[in-house]
């Protein structure tokens, strides 16, 4: 059981790591801002989600693995929030502002 | 167990680090926004699997506050750059 739980640790902060790399790749290489906000998004919420979810079964207390689900759900929300407003004001000014 | 979350934090470090390229190239304000922003969740993450690798419980409040910077960060930049654009109707923003 000891070693199914490291082992799904293992599997999802390696996915949540691939999910960083390929949104630095996106924000270097996609050509505009619309599609380089759309790489983020994905390092946001995917990255720091699986990392979250390959953490919850190292951590000592059930407040502690509480609290990191609250710090997930944050940045999903505000992350969600942002990048419409990015986007809003990506609209407004022109792609090259 | 507790090398392998540090080596992870390394790695997201690096990459969000990488990322950072994106301000000095923009081309736009928004451009180089984006880049704080992976910086905040990269940052999150680091600041999680560091304080997991090495059992020391503050490190939580330490990514949340980093998440809540991340957020504010965001929400003033579209606010300065929703204030200076030209002919933006202010009825829009209501919802």
């Amino acid at each position: 059981m000891k070693l199914l739980l490291e082992l799904w640790t293992i599997v999802a902060v390696i996915a949540g790591a691939f999910f960083f790399f390929a949104g630095t790749v996106g924000l270097l290489r996609f050509p505009d801002s619309l599609t380089r906000l759309h790489a983020l998004s994905k390092a946001d919420n995917l990255g720091l989600g699986l990392v979250v979810l390959g953490l919850l079964p190292q951590v000592d207390s059930v407040s502690a693995g509480l609290k990191i689900v609250g710090i997930w759900l944050l940045v999903l929300l505000s992350g969600a929030t942002a990048a419409q407003w990015i986007a809003r004001t990506l609209r407004q000014s022109g792609p090259d502002s | 167990m507790t090398e392998f979350l540090l080596g992870a934090a390394a790695f997201i470090l690096g990459m969000v680090a990488l990322g950072l390229v994106r301000i000095l190239r923009g081309p736009g304000d928004a451009d180089r926004i984006m880049a704080a922003q992976l910086f905040g969740a990269g940052g999150i993450a680091a600041v999680l699997l560091l304080g997991t690798a090495t059992g020391e419980s503050a490190t939580l409040d330490v990514a949340l506050t980093l998440a809540l910077l991340a957020a504010f960060a965001a929400f003033a930049f579209v606010k300065a750059k929703l204030a200076q654009s030209p002919g933006e109707s202010r009825t829009a923003d209501s919802p």
